[in-house]
């Protein structure tokens, strides 16, 4: 059996705790008896979506990151076979020596690919190149009814479900997924500073198709004249003759170092609106006005978070939420709209990142759709936070908009149909392979993913 | 499922018939309240609020029980849990001020009054508390009072039986940490309501809605203790050092 302990889990935000039996299964076997038993379940990889995807209060959580092999690699096409718990740091360090790159990264390598393909991530590279999924070839699944072999070819509907579907159709336990070809593990990056939010938007709008990778580092915490201040960086992949005397010596090497650590949880939070405005004015006045490809290596480009290891104790005993959205083009004040109402509600996000999204894909419960997608770190705690929050996700269902439920912590549950359209066709696979309704996380339960709740009615109504 | 602003979508209130009950569960549920079970004693103050609580467009259950009947408590606990599916929040919130005459009281009365305020919410809760430990999740909100931070002449009955449950649900809290339930305790002021009619109000006093708004903050703020209104805390800082002698020549 595997190793069980029960525990209070949270996600990457570390507030609304709940206990379950945490597994720490180390072959699918075990994964087969756990889930051939009884009670809910859900499949955790590292626990970095922000809310309460990956909990199961009351049941078992199933944690991944045993099995982390990398089954198999052909260095011709790029094409890699893994167990889902694997992270993409250890992808990472075994791919880029060979010349190879996941196409999609979201903005810490912590991840494991079970959980970024259950959240489709996206990353820098949206506007152009898509979110995972469009990179994902097969996977094994194992879900209620059996084990199940899905690509686009073979049981497409549960294939593409199961992107973006929040681990509500099965564990994930393998993946196959193409790798992108690159000469070095460099990044050309352009950077460019912005006076206000329209500035930045304006630079984005006209400039992001020119790079592969593009993203705006917007300032919060200025009001008035300065309100959304940016620093955009924006870059692609440095080809080996592009290099330097320094760097033409082992282009390829990748070894990225945890510099620091916040070793325990202070005791109150040291995110604080004084410190929120200081570590931003910093990171502004640190950003050149404009400079123009700087080498820049991969992980410093991409996952400049995880030199500080467990960043998110920062937030104190109360933790941290994170906000993000997507509104349609033509919606654009509601990014200016939610950076204003957090202010005013004396809750001012202390890290906010803003991009375009281009064309979304086709699974049903995917979250990127081409617009603009601004995600907002937030201390928990304020009064006027919930209120303020319940008001934005209104305004932005209203424009056919959306949240994010992998940073998602709070949204309501008459709101998702709406802003997920094809929420019904995602219920129907889920129904199918899970009848008994036996995958659930607490995420699930609370915005009422399955419609669980409206058959409960009905049970009875009946 | 509470979120992560700590606002619930079910909630159970053990004293249904209670002002500030009734105004807490129409502030959540312009938030995220559906479902609430109200458990108390028949009653007008009973239908009152579950009427009203209907007119908010929730789903009210009322679930018949006197707190000081220990026997009946895990039946209607089990009832609720079956009837809401799981819950989120339970309020504590039943009690009465009863006498504090010596030329009126008896034991009968004090152990009453006790009883009421003190060992039923406590039995009660302690049976919730192992549901939703069971749950995996879950919060208690307690109303305590200030009449228990420092018991008084005037109302030591219920002061006293106040000040009990408000030590009782602090320790209860510190032997839930781990299980996914905590515990905020709530201490109100003088309150202007059914209980407290015909009394001369003392000062800072308050009203259940603006108990209710404190609640909810202090649901939102992840806090143990709220104070309601929240300068009552610094004013009780003082007041518990004033020696004996001069405490109980205080009016009212
Ligand atoms: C600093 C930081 C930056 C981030 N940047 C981005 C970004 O740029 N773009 C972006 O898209 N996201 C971003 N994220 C979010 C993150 O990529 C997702 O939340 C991702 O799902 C986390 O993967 P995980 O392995 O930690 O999964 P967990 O958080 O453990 O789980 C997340 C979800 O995946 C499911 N899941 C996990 N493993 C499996 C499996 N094997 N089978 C089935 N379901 C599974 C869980 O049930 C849960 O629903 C960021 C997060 C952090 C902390």
């Amino acid at each position: 059996m595997s190793a069980a302990s029960t525990s209070a889990i949270t996600g990457w935000g570390r507030a609304n705790a709940t206990r379950a039996a945490l597994h720490h299964v180390a072959s699918r076997a075990e994964i087969t008896s756990l889930i051939g038993g009884e009670g809910n379940y859900i499949a955790r990889g590292l626990g970095r979506a922000y809310g309460d995807a990956a909990q199961c209060a009351g049941g078992a959580v199933i944690d991944l990151t045993g099995l982390e092999e990398i089954i198999d690699f052909d260095t011709a096409t790029g094409v890699v076979r893994c167990e889902a718990g694997c992270s993409l740091d250890t992808l990472s360090r075994f791919s880029v020596p060979r010349g190879w790159f996941i196409p999609v990264t979201p903005g810490t390598a912590y991840v494991t690919i079970g959980g970024a393909i259950a959240a489709d991530v996206h990353g820098k590279n949206h506007h152009r190149e898509g979110s995972l999924g469009s990179y994902l070839r097969e996977i094994v699944l194992l879900a209620p009814d059996g084990e199940h072999h899905c690509s686009r070819e073979s049981e497409p509907d549960l294939f593409l479900a199961t992107i973006g579907g929040m681990g509500m159709t099965g564990v994930i336990v393998e993946a196959t997924l193409s790798l992108m070809p690159i000469e070095s593990a460099y990044i050309s990056v352009d950077t460019e500073r912005t006076g206000d939010i329209e500035a930045t938007m304006a630079a984005l709008a006209s400039g992001d198709s020119r790079y592969r990778y593009s993203v705006a580092w917007v300032d919060a915490t200025q009001r008035g004249r300065h309100l959304g201040r940016s620093v955009i960086t924006s870059g692609d992949h440095t080809p080996a003759g592009a290099l330097n005397e320094i760097t033409r010596h082992s282009p390829l090497l990748y070894d990225p170092r945890q510099r620091l650590r916040v070793p325990y949880t202070p005791p109150s939070s040291l995110v604080t609106p004084t410190t929120q405005r200081a570590f931003n004015e910093l990171w502004f006045r640190r950003a050149p006005a404009q400079r123009e490809a700087e080498l820049t290596r991969l992980n410093t480009f991409f996952y400049p978070l995880d030199m500080l290891g467990s960043w998110n104790r920062l937030y104190g005993p109360k933790g941290f939420t994170q906000y993000q959205f997507v509104v349609p083009f033509g919606h654009e004040s509601l990014v200016r709209g939610a950076i204003e109402s957090l202010q005013r509600a004396g809750a001012p996000a202390s890290l906010v990142v803003l991009k375009r999204f281009g064309a979304g894909g086709p699974s049903p419960l995917s979250f990127p759709m081409p617009g603009w997608t601004l995600a907002l770190d937030i201390p928990l705690g304020a009064p006027e936070l919930a209120e303020t929050l319940d008001d934005l996700d209104e305004r932005i269902a209203e424009v056919g908009g959306r949240i994010y439920l992998a940073k998602d912590g709070r949204l309501r549950p008459e709101l998702v149909g709406q802003m997920y359209p094809r929420l019904e066709e995602f219920r129907a696979v889920c129904r199918r392979v899970d009848p008994e309704g036996r995958i659930a996380s607490d995420l699930s339960r609370r915005i009422d993913l399955l419609g669980s709740k409206g058959h409960a009615e009905q049970r009875k109504r009946t | 499922m509470n979120d992560v602003t700590g606002m619930p979508q079910t909630a159970v209130v053990i004293g249904g018939g209670s002002e500030i009950a009734c105004s807490t569960m129409r502030a959540l549920a312009r938030r995220r309240l559906t479902h609430v079970a109200l458990i108390g004693r028949a009653g007008a103050s009973l239908e009152e609020a579950a009427e009203e609580l209907r007119g908010e467009g929730l789903n009210v259950e009322v679930l018949l029980h006197d707190v000081t009947e220990i026997a009946a408590g895990t039946e209607v606990a089990e009832r609720a849990r079956e009837l809401l599916g799981s819950i989120d929040l339970v309020l504590v919130a039943a009690g009465f001020l009863g006498e504090a005459d010596l030329n009126v009281i008896d034991d009968v009365i004090v152990a009453r009054t006790i009883a009421t305020n003190f060992t039923g919410p406590a039995a009660l809760m302690t049976t919730f508390a192992k549901l939703l430990s069971q749950q995996g999740y879950g919060r208690i909100v307690v109303l305590s009072s200030v009449a228990g931070v420092r018991v008084r002449k005037a109302n030591f009955v219920y002061g006293s039986a106040k000040a009990g449950l408000d030590g009782f649900a602090q320790g209860l809290d510190d032997a839930l940490v781990g299980s996914g339930v905590s515990v905020m305790i709530v201490r109100p002021g003088f309150v202007h309501s059914k209980m407290t009619r015909g009394l001369s109000a003392a000062p800072l006093a308050t009203t259940p809605e603006a108990v209710a708004g404190d609640i909810l903050r202090g649901l939102e703020a992840q806090a143990m203790v709220v104070w309601s209104p929240a300068k009552l805390q610094w004013l009780f800082h003082v007041l518990i050092h004033l020696p004996r002698r001069i405490w109980r020549m205080l009016p009212g």
